[in-house]
């Protein structure tokens, strides 16, 4: 279409757009989520605060695994590795160089942005079981590597840090300041993805995922996008590690279970696959799940999800995507 | 070799199956070139070629110079836009996301927003869709979409895979209206891949027969349709 050449026919007149109207209760489901999330540290025991901040933390991981399988269709196990390499980074350098915590956070996402790139690239060629299986290396490199470089890492004891205090100007209780700085950061990640979902790239990766030969001829370039998914959502499994370091004040190796990663992906499919709030269901599912079923038997959480494993494996090749499209499949018939 | 997009000894296929053997075709700069052919010819798998989606041999050149191979976003950034069987609309995307997708190489925010009009202006029944989800338009609706989103590409060169598929013979006629229109309006050169021979002769300039992954015949429009082997296969004229 060349602008130079003869003029066409006016524009059509502009339609409502029907999508404003379905912004309108989300807008106000909004609202009342934040009040909410104001309130009840001043209303809530400090154990409760504590709860509800890990479910922010959560969250935070959630939201970055559902960018790469909910968005792209791609699959890891990794990204309970991502979290321990980002709960780390923040350790290392509070533990060794005293730096100061909010720093730690631009550290940690730098760090997991590039080893989740560099795990994007053979992702390229991979699919389903094949790419979960290889996104687990992480997880099976990890715990070595972090017995080995003890002086740094303090091995198998791990590092114990002191919790920041709320500045005296706040008048916050540790407890909650600590609430109010997860709360920014999970806020802070889930206007990111919802930013850059609504841009020209989240147009792009829904492109893709829906038909991924129509993307490429629309000159979107499918390989660029793949990889740049998987080091946005390791980024976020990062930052939700670097916060739980500030939150925990403590790591080790045996504190990020193998199973992390898989409740992390179960995370998004009780959430729900591609929605923005899921992940703080998501978020809930990860952290209570294991205290809860622990309530019923010694073994329930390991059997739970074992149960989780079996389940994913089973469906992974097409399921998790599957789901993904029928989600979307959902939304459409919303839209209609 | 001269012509705006040239095709040379072109093979392709999928795996260990060949499908072209060797096509040769040129598509002179402001044409609508027909391609037409039985099932199973090949001519989505020629246009699949050309845009590089597949693993080609031999020659295809846009205004003189090679067009690259296996990469379909290069291709796209050449000014080749292609409109898949099937049309390829991105359903959960609205009308009006699927046209920017379309828009999707291009910087140029302000002239993006007025090709967006001028596509509405086209199809005035997307300007009244534009906010519903592409996956809920009727077949005619969303190879409108299909064809606004490719032209929102601004290519020079546009392939149509069996826009008439599934379509009702009025909903075609006026498609094919507006290729015409735009075809002239914007100086657009278009390769047009149909079965429905009859009505795709009447709105081509050329047309070329492709059979079993050879061109068996080419020449004007006119000149194919008057031909006895087209009259008797595609047109069903004759015996
Ligand atoms: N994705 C594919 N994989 C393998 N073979 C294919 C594929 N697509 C088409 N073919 C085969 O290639 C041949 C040509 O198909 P196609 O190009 O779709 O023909 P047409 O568009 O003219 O009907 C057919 O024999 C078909 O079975
Ligand atoms: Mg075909």
């Amino acid at each position: 279409m060349n602008g130079t050449r003869t003029p066409t026919a006016a524009p059509a007149a502009r339609a409502p757009r029907t999508r404003r109207a379905v912004l309108k209760p989300q807008g106000v489901l909004l609202a009342v989520l934040l009040v909410a999330a104001c309130v009840a540290p001043f209303q809530l025991v400090p154990f409760r605060v504590f709860q509800l901040t890990m479910v922010l933390v959560y969250a935070i991981a959630v939201l970055g695994l559902d960018l790469l399988v909910g968005r792209t269709g791609q699959i890891s196990l990794g990204h309970g590795g991502f979290f321990a390499i980002g709960a780390y980074v923040a350790a290392v350098l509070l533990d060794r160089w005293d730096v100061p915590y909010p720093l730690t956070l631009p550290a940690a996402l730098a760090v997991t942005f590039v080893l989740g790139f560099a795990l994007g690239i053979p992702a390229l060629r991979l699919r389903g079981l094949y790419l979960a299986l290889v996104t687990m290396t992480i997880a099976i490199f990890l715990v070595p590597l972090l017995k080995r470089f003890e002086s740094l890492t303090g091995g198998s004891m791990g590092l114990t840090l002191t919790k920041p205090d709320a500045p005296a100007w706040t008048g916050l209780a540790q407890d909650q300041w600590l609430y109010f700085c997860v709360l920014l950061v999970t806020g802070g990640a889930t206007l990111a993805v919802a930013g850059l979902l609504r841009s020209r790239v989240g147009r792009a990766l829904a492109a893709i995922r829906d038909n991924e030969a129509a993307a490429e001829v629309m000159g979107v370039r499918l390989s660029r996008y793949k990889t740049l998914a998987f080091a946005w959502s390791a980024m976020l499994a990062g930052a939700a590690g670097c916060v739980n370091t500030w939150v925990i004040a403590f790591v080790s190796p045996d504190s990020f279970t193998s199973t992390l990663s898989i409740m992390l992906l179960a995370g998004i499919v009780v959430g729900g696959l591609g929605s923005l709030y899921g992940p703080l269901l998501g978020g809930a599912f990860v952290f209570f799940m294991p205290t809860m079923s622990q309530g019923i038997n010694q073994a329930a959480p390991g059997v739970i999800s074992g149960l989780l494993i079996i389940v994913i494996m089973y469906v992974a090749p097409t399921g998790l995507a599957g789901l993904a499209g029928r989600a979307s499949a959902a939304r459409l018939a919303r839209k209609k | 070799m001269s012509g705006f997009l040239t095709v040379a000894g072109l093979h392709a296929g999928y795996g260990a199956g060949r499908v072209l053997h060797g096509v040769d075709l040129t598509v002179e700069e402001g044409e609508v070139c027909a391609i037409l052919g039985p099932n199973g010819a090949g001519k989505t798998t020629l246009l699949r070629a050309l845009c590089g989606l597949i693993r080609t041999t031999g020659t295809v050149r846009l205004d003189g110079a090679d067009l690259p191979r296996n990469r379909p976003e290069a291709v796209a950034r050449r000014g080749v836009a292609h409109v898949p069987e099937g049309r390829g609309t991105f359903a959960p995307l609205t009308v009006e996301e699927n046209l920017r997708v379309g828009a999707y190489t291009r910087r140029d925010r302000a002239a993006v927003a007025a090709d967006i009009d001028r596509v509405y202006g086209y199809f005035p029944v997307l300007g009244k869709r534009r906010g519903q989800a592409a996956g809920s338009l009727s077949g005619g609706e969303q190879q409108m979409v299909a064809l606004g989103r490719a032209l929102l590409a601004r290519p020079r060169l546009l392939l149509l895979d069996e826009p008439s598929l599934g379509l009702a013979p009025l909903v075609t006629r006026e498609l094919f209206e507006i290729i015409r229109t735009v075809n002239r309006d914007e100086r657009l050169t278009v390769v047009l891949v149909e079965q429905n021979a009859h009505l795709t002769l009447e709105f081509a300039d050329r047309a070329h027969v492709l059979e079993t992954g050879r061109i068996a015949l080419s020449g004007a429009a006119d000149d194919v349709r008057a031909d006895d082997r087209v009259a008797r296969s595609y047109l069903g004229i004759g015996g």
